[in-house]
């Protein structure tokens, strides 16, 4: 671990990506707490106050927004759904990608090939598209966002494993559990699994980033968790109706998301180099 | 070659019923869809009239053959809304969206292939870290934040281009450009990655040694190489071009299918969304089949095989 972690610090770019997901996930745990604003108290005689305008509970570092609620309460408190829903859809993609790629990899005979056939089926049809009609039809609930994200995204975990699995089931330590009687799930879970989780894990850091965008984009078009809780996304829409005046109602959560998603981008890039050999020879 | 271009048509049909299936079972995810057309006022007579005058009380898979005989004739039924035919709202507005994507796309190929190429072959120096920069920054944009910020600087403050409709080239300037961001960042990364590896190859090396100039070993070995999986992946971006097209028109305005899309799906439009989903799958699933045979056409052997 302590290796891992030297050759992880190594780059000031991932650590710098580093820095920046850890002070989201602070924001995301304890932001509601610290906050010099309630992120949903309304003081219609401050709205769109530009950042740095004093409020009654000291500065509004990023400004009022239309209704006047402070804009960097809004950001910290928004920093909680954005990081729960990229956690927890990647964790859903995860489970259901990893789960038919591995037994797809193992048993390729028929499985393999319907897997492939459903995955280009789900590429044929444009993701947001599938997902505003999914929400459309259950309805905006932060749980159907969650599992709408998950249950469209899983095919590159399943594309990966199965390939990866393709490889390491003819391995002789796969061979010799089988010869000594092991079952085809014990195989699949205490063999295979351990051996393809570097690249589950290159895939969830970089799909987290990607979640994050798609939750932000169905929030902008009002299909994202109901609009009490504040988002990234939701923040957006209400401040491009006044960008001529007051850009800071919009540009301030856009830097918000893009920061995050540097972050995780960056933290995801040194992941995959460090655990993808291939790659890594490469940019070596 | 003629085996291939078959086998790929077959599997390119098989892909778009597998759609028609997800189309078809989209609606009915939340159980009955007679609740999503009708308002929630809507009496018990007028739900049992509406089931059985669009066959929903009939068993579903009997419903999804008439569906799917009705949907290979392009007959989706009419528009909730705009009570005209389905496919035929969304083909009108097809050409715009696909002037659109084009652009964008055309975009992002003029600045990422040479951005790619250049950082391939000169590592380590300013344009290489420039084509890194580009790439992290470009995917990381979300399109909808970089489409607004485009209006504010060049509509609002500078007062360069109209901030929406479509109207001449200049309405199609912001929109290209917000739609291309995402695309030319990833096409500029697997591009670059994929030279870097052919560059490194022995066939490469060998044209090295035996005195080829850099230019004929950089365009004529290296980069038809690494231009397979690039391919794959410019064919993917036609996909994410396509639906990110929803979010872009609806910013810009601009009269395509993506904004016809929100707003039938702000309108429990269903037809018109089954009509839009499906057109749009068989648009990708052909945009992809023609990257696969061009595969044969950059790599003999592939034909062969």
């Amino acid at each position: 671990m302590l290796v891992f972690w030297k050759r992880f610090s190594r780059s000031k770019l991932a650590m710098s990506g580093l820095a920046i997901v850890l002070a989201v996930i602070v924001a995301a745990l304890v932001g509601r707490f610290v906050v010099p604003y309630d992120p949903s108290a309304q003081n219609i005689m401050k709205r769109l106050q530009p950042p740095l305008a004093l409020g009654k509970n000291g500065i509004h570092w990023l400004g009022t927004e239309a209704l006047g609620r402070d804009i960097f309460s809004r950001l910290v408190v928004g920093a909680q759904v954005s990081l729960l829903v990229g956690v927890c859809s990647v964790f859903v993609s995860s489970l259901v990608g990893i789960t038919l790629g591995i037994v797809a990899g193992y048993e390729d005979r028929y499985l393999g090939k319907v897997l492939m056939g459903i995955t280009d089926v789900q590429l044929a049809i444009p993701f947001l598209v599938l997902a505003l009609a999914v929400v459309a039809v259950l309805g905006p609930s932060l749980l159907n966002l969650i599992l709408v994200l998950g249950l469209t995204n899983w095919v590159q975990y399943a594309r990966v494993v199965r390939a990866e699995v393709l490889v390491l089931r003819d391995r002789e330590y796969v061979q010799a559990a089988k010869a000594l009687g092991a079952t085809t799930p014990r195989i699949l879970v205490k063999h295979l699994l351990p051996n393809v989780m570097s690249s589950v894990i290159v895939i969830s850091s970089l799909l987290v980033a990607k979640m994050i965008l798609f939750e932000s984009s169905l929030s902008f078009l009002g299909l994202g968790v109901p609009p009490s809780t504040p988002t990234w996304g939701a923040m957006i829409a209400e401040g491009r109706n006044y960008i001529a005046n007051a850009w800071w109602v919009a540009a301030l959560p856009g830097m918000a998301i893009f920061l995050t998603v540097v972050g995780i981008n960056l933290v995801g890039d040194r992941l995959r180099d460090m655990l993808d050999p291939r790659l890594k020879q490469l940019e070596n | 070659m003629l085996g291939y271009v078959a086998s790929r048509l077959l599997y390119a049909l098989a892909v778009v019923f597998g759609v028609s299936v997800a189309v078809f079972f989209l609606i009915r995810i939340g159980g009955d869809p007679s609740a999503l057309f009708l308002p929630p006022e809507a009496s018990l007579e007028q739900i049992a009239e509406f089931r059985h005058s669009m066959g929903f009380d009939r068993p579903v898979i009997v419903q999804y053959f008439e569906f799917l005989v009705r949907a290979v004739q392009g007959d989706f039924g009419q528009s909730l809304r705009y009570q005209q035919p389905a496919m035929q709202l969304v083909l009108e507005r097809m050409p715009a969206t696909l002037q659109l994507s084009g652009t964008a796309l055309l975009l992002s190929l003029l600045i990422a292939v040479p951005l790619a190429i250049t950082a391939a072959t000169r590592r380590g120096t300013i344009i290489d870290r420039t084509g890194l920069v580009v790439s992290l920054i470009g995917q990381s944009f979300p399109t909808f934040w970089l489409a607004i910020m485009l209006i504010l600087i060049f509509s609002e403050k500078l007062h360069w281009l109209p901030p929406s409709g479509r109207n001449g080239w200049q309405t199609l300037v912001m929109p290209s450009i917000a739609l291309a961001a995402y695309s030319t960042a990833i096409i500029t990364r697997l591009l670059r990655s994929s030279m870097i590896e052919v560059l490194q190859s022995d066939y490469v090396r060998t044209a090295r040694g035996k005195g080829l100039a850099e230019g004929k070993i950089v365009f004529q070995h290296a980069l038809r190489n690494a231009a397979i999986p690039t391919l794959t992946v410019i064919g993917l971006q036609v996909g994410a071009l396509l639906g990110g097209a929803v979010i872009t028109e609806e910013i810009f305005a601009y009269p395509g299918i993506g904004r016809l899309a929100i707003q039938a799906i702000a309108n429990r439009d269903f037809t018109v969304i089954q009509a839009f989903v499906l057109l749009m799958a068989v648009l990708i699933v052909g945009i992809n089949l023609a990257v696969d045979l061009c595969y044969g056409l950059l790599d003999p052997r592939l034909r062969k095989s």
